[in-house]
């Protein structure tokens, strides 16, 4: 593990959230945050063996919340100096009292113990930012010529995106912490066509809280991914369209990942299910009065949310409340037992996690950048193998009419969580417990409870993957979130199959 | 005092030791509201600055390039990003998209200094916001929203001798109501340049009086509906379509604009031939960005052409694919005009007339839904799209709303509703539900659908 980054320690920080928080107290706060970001980001697009697109940002700057009169007021700014800080702490106190003539509820916060000045540093070996441009350029480009040289593959794209995240919060309270995260997402598409179809396909290597050493260590079999794409193209242009109907259904955790974060993540975010994102994100089926009732899913289904897990994509020590993040059951033995909270959140519901009263947030609140207020966030949401289970081979072999889903691509949900449509990278049709060559234009579709409800096995901790995205969206102003998700490969029963074709009319 | 966008610029052209350079300054102001269940949630006032400098080295061959973004208010800041997209070029292999800088001279409003916003923007709204949850709540409404104003000023300039500023607002704002039992939804939003004529109290009766309309509620199966889609519900499928109007990747056989065998679908009709879809930096109440501007190269942008005049621009023309996204990279690649995408989109009807309220009257038995959610591709060689309708959908009968009806689930290709559409209304300015939080400046009809493929019902209420 390393320490750390020194040109982000020797960045004024301190100076300016000694001065916020000084600010915002003589202003008869009840609760005030100063929390000062530097993110960086490079993305590499490399398009049939050229370097189409490197693009490096920064995204520098410092946010002030405050609670004043019962309301929220968040203010943000990217002048690092110290008069700025106090204005900026002026001006979130200026917005709580515009917000508290619209404020019908006070806001209160659950109470957590103050870390005094900690630091945490997630766990990698290389960080991309120490590396020069062509060396990772050069890697991308190989990438892509491998995939070119094969004859089903008319052009390719090999991409990385790179983030080096360092967070200094401090509150009232007196906790202070320093992080650094390091997380990449690399990715090959190989494109190809007949004369009536295209298609592609896309590398199944989720991106992961690790450094540069995932592209080029033994962590990820980058060079039989790449050896086998172009073929596996091949096969899927040539393969038949899908029979609509109702399938039994053996999934990857390179799927199964998104279809968690879909219809499990986002359901058991308690901000929605309380309706604090009924305009945008929506709402959830998995009302709070549900809670221990909800047969989510069969009895073999245990859920767990975390910020913990190594080489998580929302993985940290500290959220940005201040809060000590931790591992909690959200669904055990198909049974809903519990939210993503944060503080605010977690005061509204105290029972849930405390017999005192007073409730404790388990750690679920960030922005996506030094100018957006914290919300309410996912955590990784994970779904566990059976200590004991079977492998994917042996799941497989319980079908006897289906298909084997690897990879993910297209995904929708409603703003319930009820009705969801995914799509995938490969499908394989089962045929009395073997494989069967490759299908076209598949899609399932179900609704939460029903298809969770179908499961009928999980695998076995060796089938068990963490996937996850860069992308997830959420809350107005729009704030996107890099989440994981782990997964045994599991089986479905009679689940229902759409041929894409016949939904195009086409 | 800090310095200007202006000197930043001035500051990094003079100091980048590379052949050429480029450099953008764009200075944000923002201030939002939102709220949920009756009260405010959350809320902000935010300014950022961002300095994108882009260098330019010739080799032998080309131009190689390199490009560095930072948030940067200093001098000094800004020699650091300086330094590093210099010494990013000098490391860089020539650049595929190699052309000549756009050359030019000062906007007239070059000295202009930002334009900003604050929370203040809200002095009219937020106390009608205050008395509308107190209305609702007396009438078991509960009221969910956010509203948001940003104005980004820009700044490019460029050792070619180039000076273009811009000032850009864009607002919006949404409101969703339920009964207090939860089981009906409703939701009106729209977009603003200012708030001047945002009116929080009637957008919340607006919403009251769709709640009405569902009063009566009827459940339906999936099937074909004849279903009208509002301005709104158009926008939201129609900026997917305007999205996807790549034409490199087109022309190399990717998308629904691709034909098959090579090249593109340019010069074919691809829509009824009353339809006109098109951009134009200029259109009354749209007005976006007049100039290309690219912090990176891609598919579908070229850092060299930074400060490329924009103007109006047909995508599709009397129902022939037009245009396609282009860089003058992509341009030759395609042999194709130089037509780079720009920041509104206006779908007209030729001969179209009257308001949607005259669509739904011409309906003996069909839906009319409010707007579209979770938007995803699922085929990109037909555009096929899947998603959601959301915050209520409405029996019409003989003319007239009757009832609310469950949610659907979609699959549906907007190309294909281009040819496939009944009739239309009168084309309005809009916001896409979906997508207006990134794309704001539509403006849309409402369109008659014969037969929308309602795959499945949706529980969502």
């Amino acid at each position: 593990m390393s320490g750390l980054d020194p040109t982000f320690t020797a960045l004024p920080y301190r100076q300016l959230g000694d001065a916020a928080l000084s600010r915002a107290r003589d202003l008869g706060v009840t609760h005030a945050d100063f929390r000062f970001e530097r993110n960086r980001h490079q993305d590499l697009v490399v398009r049939d063996g050229i370097l189409q697109t490197a693009h490096n940002a920064d995204d520098l700057g410092f946010a002030v919340r405050v609670i004043h009169g019962g309301a929220w007021g968040f203010a943000s700014s990217v002048i690092l100096t110290t008069d700025e800080a106090v204005r900026v702490a002026e001006a979130a106190v200026e917005v709580a009292r515009v917000a508290a003539a619209m404020t019908t509820r006070l806001v209160e916060l659950a109470p957590e113990p103050v870390y005094d000045d900690l630091t945490w540093v997630s766990s990698y070996e290389i960080d991309p930012f120490d590396l020069a441009t062509h060396e990772k350029a050069d890697l991308l480009i190989d990438w892509s010529q491998r995939l070119r040289a094969h004859p089903a593959v008319q052009h390719a794209t090999a991409l990385v995106q790179q983030v080096h995240e360092n967070k200094y919060y401090a509150d009232l309270s007196g906790t202070r912490t320093t992080q650094q995260r390091i997380r990449v997402r690399p990715e090959v598409e190989a494109m190809g066509s007949t004369d009536t179809v295209f298609d592609s396909m896309t590398s199944l290597a989720a991106p992961a809280g690790r450094g540069w050493e995932y592209l080029t260590g033994t962590t990820y079999d980058w060079d039989t991914e790449l050896a086998e794409l172009p073929e596996l193209l091949a096969e899927k242009l040539a393969a038949p369209s899908v029979k609509a109907g109702s399938y039994d259904l053996v999934i990857h955790p390179s799927n199964l990942w998104l279809t968690i974060h879909e219809s499990i993540g986002h359901a058991t975010e308690l901000d929605r299910a309380l309706g604090y994102e009924a305009n945008y994100a929506g709402t959830s089926f998995a009302t709070y009065d549900l809670l221990g009732e909800l047969q989510y899913g069969s009895p073999v289904m245990q859920v767990t949310g975390d910020r913990t897990v190594e080489h998580g994509l929302a993985t940290i020590g500290y959220d940005d409340e201040g809060v000590q993040t931790q591992t909690w059951d959200i669904v055990r033995d198909g049974v809903l037992v519990g939210y993503q909270l944060d503080r605010h959140i977690a005061h509204l519901k105290p029972e849930l996690t405390s017999t005192d009263g007073r409730g404790r947030s388990n750690g679920c609140a960030y922005a996506d950048s030094p100018g957006h207020i914290p919300i309410q966030r996912m955590a990784n949401v994970s779904l566990q193998p059976a200590a004991q289970g079977p492998s994917t081979e042996d799941l497989i072999g319980r079908v006897e009419d289906g298909i084997y889903i690897v990879g993910d691509k297209s995904w929708s949900i409603d703003m319930q969580r009820f009705n969801f449509q995914f799509t995938g990278q490969r499908f394989f049709r089962i045929v009395n417990g073997e494989l069967a060559g490759q299908l076209r234009d598949v899609a399932y579709q179900a609704t939460t409870t029903d298809f969770w409800n179908s499961l009928e096995a999980v695998g076995g901790p060796d089938t068990w993957e963490l996937g996850g995205a860069f992308n997830c969206g959420k809350a107005q102003p729009g704030q996107v979130a890099s989440v994981s998700h782990g997964c045994p490969t599991s089986l479905f029963r009679g689940i229902r199959i759409l041929n894409t074709n016949d939904e195009a009319g086409h | 005092m800090s310095p200007t966008p202006q000197q930043l610029v001035e500051h990094a052209l003079a100091t980048s030791t590379a052949d050429d350079c480029i450099a953008i300054v764009q200075a944000s102001s923002s201030a939002n509201l939102r709220w949920a269940i009756n009260t405010l949630t959350t809320n902000g006032t935010m300014r950022g600055q961002s300095v994108t400098v882009i260098s330019f080295v010739a080799q032998a061959d080309g131009i190689a390039t390199g490009s560095v973004s930072s948030n940067a208010t200093t001098l000094e800041q800004v020699d650091a990003i300086v330094a590093a997209a210099d010494a990013a070029a000098r490391e860089a292999d020539v650049a595929e998209d190699s052309a000549e800088l756009v050359s030019g001279a000062a906007d007239a409003d070059w000295d202009l200094e930002p334009a900003t916003t604050d929370i203040r923007v809200y002095d009219a709204f937020a106390p009608e916001l205050g008395e509308a949850f107190g209305q609702a709540s007396a009438a078991d409404r509960i009221l969910y929203g956010f509203v948001d104003h940003e104005v980004v000023t820009t700044y490019l300039g460029s050792t070619s001798g180039l000076r273009r500023r811009h000032a850009q607002p864009t607002g919006h704002y949404g409101c969703t109501g339920k009964t207090a039992d939860l089981t009906n939804s409703a939701w009106v939003g729209g977009a603003t340049r200012d708030f001047t004529e945002v009116d929080a109290l009637a957008l919340a009766d607006e919403v009251a009086r769709r709640l009405e309309w569902g009063r009566h509620r009827i459940n339906l199966h999936a099937g074909h509906y004849d279903t009208i889609l509002p301005p709104t519900a158009v926008a939201d499928l129609m900026i997917y379509a305007n999205w996807e109007m790549g034409a490199r990747v087109a022309h190399e056989g990717q998308t629904v604009y691709s034909k098959r065998g090579g090249g593109t679908r340019v010069g074919e009709a691809i829509a009824r031939p009353e339809v006109q879809f098109r951009s134009d930096p200029s259109y009354p109440g749209l007005g976006c960005l007049p100039f290309a501007l690219a912090g990176t190269s891609s598919n579908v942008a070229s850092v060299f052409d930074n400060g490329l005049a924009l103007g109006p621009t047909s995508w599709i023309d009397d129902g022939r694919l037009e245009a396609l996204h282009q860089t003058r990279h992509s341009a030759g690649l395609t042999g194709l005009g130089v037509t780079p995408a720009i920041d509104n989109l206006v779908l007209d009807i030729s001969g179209a007339g009257g308001s949607l309220d005259d669509l739904v009257a011409g309906v003996e038995r069909g839906l009319l839904v409010t707007c579209l959610w979770y938007i995803r591709q699922v085929d990109p060689q037909t555009l096929l799209l899947t998603g959601l309708t959301r915050d209520g959908v409405y029996l019409v009968e003989h003319g007239e709303v009757t009832g609310s009806v469950n949610n659907f689930r979609f699959n549906e290709s907007p190309v294909d509703l281009l040819s496939r559409w009944s009739e239309a209304s009168a084309t309005v300015p809009t916001f896409s539900r979906e997508w207006g939080d990134y794309f704001s400046r539509t403006a849309m009809p409402a369109l008659r659908i014969p037969d929308f493929n309602m795959s499945s019902v949706s529980q969502a209420m």
